[in-house]
């Protein structure tokens, strides 16, 4: 009897352990799935799945890039010369135009002849960039060529400046424009809260009666538990008419909004920890500081505030923290547009929201998903290292000391 | 030298002015929401599904599928992040692991809510192919909840004096006795608040389960854990932002709000009166 | 000259100072003995006013320096305690240079120039025994310093400000026996230009720096008198019980 109880006590011990591994495990999956979905989007071609990019064989060009894909299909770019080929005008070609040239009896039963009569146009076509289903294609006949198919390059994802997932043939997946607005956003809601907060928080900890702290710390707590798609509609219905209004702009969903409500969100988060951080203040520094004939003000200026100044940082690290990750009441702010912002008062695309707002369209596995994926890594990593930073920072506060 | 007193005199009323400020901040948030959705709650909102292309009728799948949500999600993450937190505050001692484990805890629950749903959606509904369900939406739900049950579990288990557990262990009692009968009842106060707290937080979340449970219109309940459901913070994203009719339906987004806001005032409230109430019963014994 | 006539003092219920009058004379040390918690320090801090930190305190009796009472309303609490320096129980230098500790009082009193401030910070520092062993390194944060040189920082801080009353808060018990030596030794030497009432719970420290002794017991003044005479005749039984050893 005793014997049995033993050994239950011991299976219950090592689960007991186990789950004590289970946040450290959860991390672990999260970057594994994360990492793997994502860097699949580098073994992504840069055309889209399925399709090839055939030339006139008389044309040198072998390769291009993605973008000069994207701009000769946008008529951006008109002659081969612009891009290292002949002096020659492009004729971009997409598949179906060649039912304008061939009659359905010429394609024969079940389309068998429908490569045949694209390879004799291309053929016949000296400045042709033509757009066809893989199944299709002309490959190997006289006159025809495949545009080399790249892979889309890190250098691309990260430094491309335009975001158009749903761009044919060749989609683009610059996220220089997400990370910068995701960055501006975030940033100038710190600037907007960190004062705020500060203030707050210092009002907390060094003035406010037992009765105002009886009403101030409930307020905070609830403006941090309000749901971020109630701030969201809140900011939607209220801040976005107004900034309209107020800055005379032809639309109200701006940068400037979604920084306003974030800056909002990021208050209870920089008050708490700034607060904590000002009371642990020692007594005997506020009482070395009186007793020399400061005030209380130039005491919390001059003593407590550098004294709490890690605690501070830390606060506006996980502000921002908090900012950078922020979706929903981004999303439906912001305006969402995926250009790279100019000024505070144009609509703006975040990382986050652009997760939410394109992974329900993109069809799982796709390039278009796997750079979702990739911009959650990137998302990842960033509020990781915002993290640690936080974590150090407040060791460094807790060593401080005589 | 009354110089010094006049700038005191200046900044502590900006100080105080700021204060009101974030009071303020709020009474707008709340005072609108409630102004404007007041009117729009009733027995017959609360009680039937959306009609007209959502133009009209009430919120009732939104709600049950939140409630879905919460117990399934509560079922994940509280007897898992109560372990957890019974294997760092009992078991670990103060070492490296502790340490280690804590810091992953953090950053845990600094993970934007928007992986969540990356990750509940690779794994969950793709890889383990549960597909858009309760129990997917549920999973990432309760792995996000984690890290709040783990703090405050630790936090209730840690204010347990460690009177109580030698005194059980000095009659001969087992470690793991001493937990289970000890420690986790006088604990258990502590730990229900933290409960109430996750439940608050899991119940606005949209971003993770947009991939995985949310659905956009499901005018009938799930009849099984493998079911999509409708959500009330999802519910209200899709008819604030992409309805067909946006005026007509901006009542029922005031109405959708003011429930989540409600939900989220009546979690706080219960952990502030169970904090009171439990507090005063441990100091009068 | 220090004055306190009939001082009851509370913290909340408790009857903390009961009925407290003493004079103290300009340029003598006065020192306060007695068991913890007998409300000497409570008594020294009312001085400096810095009981008006802790809330739901209440003060009634009359506190006078030079003849002014320091609780009247008209009197400027930064201007008092600017006047009246301190030194507490634990050195607490700020987490700044040595310099910067020093020039504090003079900064947070509106003082701009420069020149001033390096000669006053220099004075102080001299003033309090600190000079050679800190010159070269001003610059330097006040935490390099050991404890006993981070308390003489502290008093050459309090004089900084040119105060004519140093407060003493049992300013040598968190130090080793050279170092309070040193503190015992400067003592001595800022008799002549400060008015000083230090608390010790250290008789034999009393009897070294002090001119005067106060023995308190539960908030009482139970004898007041001149050093020689608390130490070799008290009056009081309670006293002699006290300084033999008896209790405490």
């Amino acid at each position: 009897m005793k014997k049995i109880r033993k050994i239950f006590e011991r299976i219950v011990e090592s689960i007991l352990t186990v789950s004590g591994a289970l946040t450290t495990i959860t991390i672990l999956l999260i970057t594994v799935f994360l990492f793997r979905e994502g860097f699949g989007l580098f073994g992504s071609s840069e055309i889209e799945q399925g399709y090839r990019l055939c030339l006139n064989t008389a044309n040198p060009v072998e390769r291009l890039s993605s973008r000069q894909i994207m701009q000769v299909f946008d008529y951006q770019i008109e002659n081969w010369q612009e891009i290292g080929g002949p002096d020659e005008p492009i004729v971009p070609f997409r598949f179906e135009e060649i039912f304008n040239y061939y009659s359905e009896e010429e394609m024969g039963a079940d389309y068998e002849l429908l490569p045949v009569r694209l390879g004799e146009y291309i053929a016949a076509t000296p400045g042709i960039i033509a757009f066809v289903p893989e199944q299709y294609a002309p490959e190997g006949m006289e006159g025809v060529k495949v545009l080399h198919n790249d892979h889309i390059s890190p250098a691309d994802f990260f430094g491309g400046r335009e975001w158009v997932p749903t761009a044919t043939p060749a989609p683009q997946f610059g996220t220089l424009p997400l990370i910068v607005g995701t960055l501006l956003v975030s940033l100038v809601a710190i600037l907007i809260a960190l004062p705020l907060g500060l203030g707050v928080a210092i009002y907390l900890s060094e003035l406010a009666s037992d009765r105002m702290r009886g009403i101030l710390k409930p307020a905070i707590e609830l403006l941090a538990g309000i749901p971020s798609v109630v701030y969201g509609f809140f900011g939607l219905v209220v801040l976005v008419p107004l900034i309209q209004r107020v800055f005379n702009l032809p639309v109200g969903e701006t940068a400037f909004a979604g920084s306003l409500v974030l800056a909002i969100m990021a208050l209870p988060t920089i008050i708490t920890v700034a607060e904590d951080a000002m009371r642990n203040t020692p007594r005997a520094m506020r009482e070395a500081s009186l007793a020399l004939g400061a005030t209380h003000w130039q005491t919390i200026c001059r003593v407590i505030i550098p004294y709490a100044g890690s605690g501070i940082s830390a606060a506006v690290v996980l502000g921002i923290g908090r900012a950078v990750g922020e979706t929903m009441a981004v999303l439906m702010v912001t305006g969402n547009a995926a250009v790279m912002p100019h000024s505070l008062f144009e609509p703006v695309r975040t990382i986050p929201a652009t997760i939410a707002a394109e992974l329900g369209e993109a069809p799982a596995g796709g390039a278009h998903y796997q750079a979702l994926f990739m911009l959650g890594c990137i998302l990842f990593v960033i509020t990781m290292l915002i993290s640690v930073t936080s974590e150090m920072i407040s060791k460094r506060q807790s060593n401080k000391g005589l | 030298m009354t110089h010094k007193r006049t700038n005191q005199h200046i900044a502590f009323w900006t100080l105080r002015l700021l204060g009101l400020l974030v009071v303020a901040i709020l009474l707008w948030i709340l005072g609108f929401i409630i102004y404007h959705g007041a009117g729009v709650i009733n027995w017959e909102f609360l009680t039937t599904a959306p009609t007209d292309g959502m133009t009209a009728g009430g919120i009732f799948p939104a709600i049950v599928g939140t409630c879905c949500l919460i117990v399934g999600s509560m079922i994940v993450a509280f007897p898992l992040g109560v372990m957890s937190a019974i294997y760092t505050t009992e078991y670990a001692g103060n070492g490296k692991i502790v340490r280690f484990i804590r810091i992953m805890t953090n950053n845990l629950g600094s993970i934007p809510s928007i992986i969540f749903g990356l990750f509940g959606m690779a794994l969950f509904v793709n890889a383990l192919g549960f597909g858009d369900s309760i129990i997917a939406g549920s999973f990432t739900l309760g792995l996000l909840a984690l890290p709040l049950v783990i703090r405050t579990t630790e936090e209730a288990l840690k204010a347990v004096p460690d009177s109580y557990r030698t005194g059980s262990l000095a009659l001969g009692a087992s470690k793991l006795q001493t937990i289970w009968k000890v420690v986790l009842p006088s604990a258990f106060p502590n730990i229900s608040t933290g409960l109430i707290l996750a439940i608050g937080r899991v119940s606005g979340e949209t971003a993770p389960i947009l991939f995985t449970a949310a659905a956009y219109f499901l005018p009938k309940l799930p009849t099984s854990i493998y079911d999509q459901v409708m959500a009330l913070p999802y519910h209200l994203y899709v008819i604030a932002t992409s309805g067909t009719d946006l005026e007509a339906t901006r009542p029922i987004a005031y109405g959708t709000a003011l429930v989540l806001i409600l939900i989220v005032l009546a979690m706080n409230l219960l952990a502030s009166l169970l904090r009171r109430h439990f507090g005063k019963k441990v100091k009068t014994n | 000259m220090i004055e306190a006539k009939n001082i009851d003092f509370y913290y909340g219920d408790f009857h903390a100072l009961k009925n407290i009058s003493m004079r103290m004379e300009t340029n003598t040390v006065t020192a306060f003995i007695g068991p913890s918690g007998c409300g000497k320090s409570t008594f020294l801090r009312l001085f400096n006013r810095m009981n008006d930190l802790i809330p739901a305190t209440r003060l009634t009796g009359e506190c006078l320096i030079d003849g002014q009472n320091i609780y009247d309303r008209s009197v400027n609490v930064d201007e008092l305690r600017k006047n009246v320096g301190m030194v507490f129980q634990k050195p607490n230098p700020f987490p700044k240079s040595i310099f910067e500790n020093v020039a504090y009082g003079l900064r947070v009193n509106g003082v701009r120039d420069k020149k001033f401030i390096r000669e006053k910070v220099e004075e102080s520092l001299i003033g309090a025994a600190l000079w050679d062993e800190v010159k070269d390194k001003l610059k330097k944060s006040a935490y390099e310093l050991s404890g006993g040189q981070q308390q003489r920082l502290c008093i050459a801080r309090a004089l900084a400000v040119s105060p004519s009353v140093l407060l003493m808060d049992e300013p040598a018990s968190a130090l080793d026996p050279i170092s309070t030596s040193k503190i015992e030794e400067l003592i001595h030497s800022l008799k002549d230009r400060y008015t000083i009432v230090i608390v010790t719970h250290n008789m034999q420290q009393a009897a070294r720096v002090s001119d005067k002794t106060g023995f308190f017991m539960l908030g009482e003044l139970i004898e007041f008198n001149d050093t020689k005479k608390i130490f070799l005749n008290p009056d009081k039984i309670e006293t002699q019980n006290y300084i033999t050893g008896r209790f405490g």
